[in-house]
């Protein structure tokens, strides 16, 4: 490590604290359910991602799926509220991360277990993390975070389950 | 009288826009910071999530009691306990394997981490595997478990809404002082110079 590394780079703007940063999301979700009446969402544009793009690479297969079928009954998806929030997402954690000086391309991760296992690792996770959300008809966002600031019973339950199975397989397996 | 029911595209750009700014903020782009949750030595996730819960849970409330807000018109998600398990726990695993959910892994890319890109192809072949394989199977996790009485507590068991609330602010100071509990006893909290240097 060299010397302006254990300095720190005064570049680097710490994070905000978790309070801070709780406070301001809050009120990022109430803003939310006040203009669209439902709350924040991510894995929802990942459907509509591939209901739009099956309508138009498979047409005949995505209109007599049964569950992107009905999606797509009026046309693609792409264009919903939930895919410009996500394009929303990005350039609001561009802005920030450059505004903070923490933009770096890296594939995190590599150093750490190796290129290939990361790969792994984080293709795995994300096929996990998708299907996942889409039996409990959201993820960690749409569920776990709006469901339980809307008091829904189902929320707690996703968050329990969510908490007890990912410290389970965080002493599996180390994917970062 | 709210909500406005727009969804719009401004709409959704707008809240997108504040949210991965506040993602980002957090240190929820680094997959370091986030699965630092489930080692137990970092606990902003938890601290930043149930601090937005009761922030916008309260605010929700207050906006209905002001008669600003119309009652029953906030989506709630149905309460099928077994697929918010069985899904809850899918999501749980795959944020521990891969490091990420798949809002966050949107903030990851957009602070220049090519292992989040590789996690949002795994959401996506993740879903279409789902639409796949939808069939009676799928469908009857989807409604096991489902309570037809209502979505939330006040509905269902009638506990008053105060009361949930209330039940809710003791849980997030429960989170704060027995997170920072952990977070004395563990190897620190990831800082964003660490975050930024990426895993090692």
């Amino acid at each position: 490590m060299s010397t302006s590394e254990k300095q720190g780079n005064p570049k680097i703007k710490p994070f905000w604290s978790p309070l801070a940063a709780g406070i301001a999301l809050g009120l990022v979700l109430l803003l939310t359910f006040v203009l669209s009446a439902h709350g924040l969402g991510a894995s929802g544009a990942a459907t509509d991602m591939v209901a739009g793009v099956g309508l138009k690479l498979a047409p005949e297969a995505t209109r007599a799926n049964g569950y992107l079928g009905p999606m797509v009954a009026e046309g693609s998806p792409i264009g919903s509220w939930m895919t410009w929030e996500i394009l929303g997402v990005a350039i609001g954690a561009l802005a920030a991360a450059f505004m903070g000086g923490r933009f770096r391309v890296q594939f995190d991760g590599a150093r750490s277990v190796g290129t290939s296992k990361r790969l792994i690792t984080t293709l795995g996770g994300g096929f996990l993390a998708g299907f996942g959300a889409r039996i409990a008809g959201g993820c960690t966002s749409g569920v776990g975070l709006s469901g339980s600031a809307a008091l829904g019973i189902s929320a707690f339950v996703f968050l329990a389950l969510f908490f007890a199975t990912g410290m389970i397989v965080s002493r599996l397996v180390k994917g970062v | 009288m709210f909500p406005l029911n727009d969804n719009g595209m401004i709409s959704g750009l707008l809240c997108g826009v504040l949210f991965g700014y506040v993602l980002e903020n957090a240190g929820f782009g680094s997959p370091v910071k986030l699965s630092a949750q489930f080692k137990l030595t970092d606990w902003a996730v938890f601290k930043v999530m149930f601090t937005a819960i009761v922030v916008a849970a309260v605010g929700l409330w207050l906006l209905r009691l002001g008669g600003l807000l119309r009652p029953d018109s906030i989506a709630v998600p149905q309460a099928a306990l077994v697929a918010a398990a069985v899904g809850g726990a899918l999501v749980g695993a795959g944020f521990a394997t891969g490091g990420y959910c798949p809002g966050t892994s949107v903030a990851g890319l957009f602070s220049g981490r090519l292992d989040a890109l590789v996690f949002i192809v795994g959401v996506l072949l993740g879903t279409t595997g789902f639409a796949v394989f939808y069939g009676a199977a799928l469908k009857s996790i989807k409604s096991a478990g489902l309570i037809a009485e209502g979505d939330t507590f006040t509905d269902v068991y009638g506990v008053p809404e105060p009361v949930v609330l209330a039940i809710l602010g003791l849980a997030l100071i429960a989170v704060f002082y027995f997170g920072s509990w952990f977070e004395r006893r563990g190897t620190g909290t990831v800082t964003a110079q660490q975050a930024v240097e990426g895993a090692r």
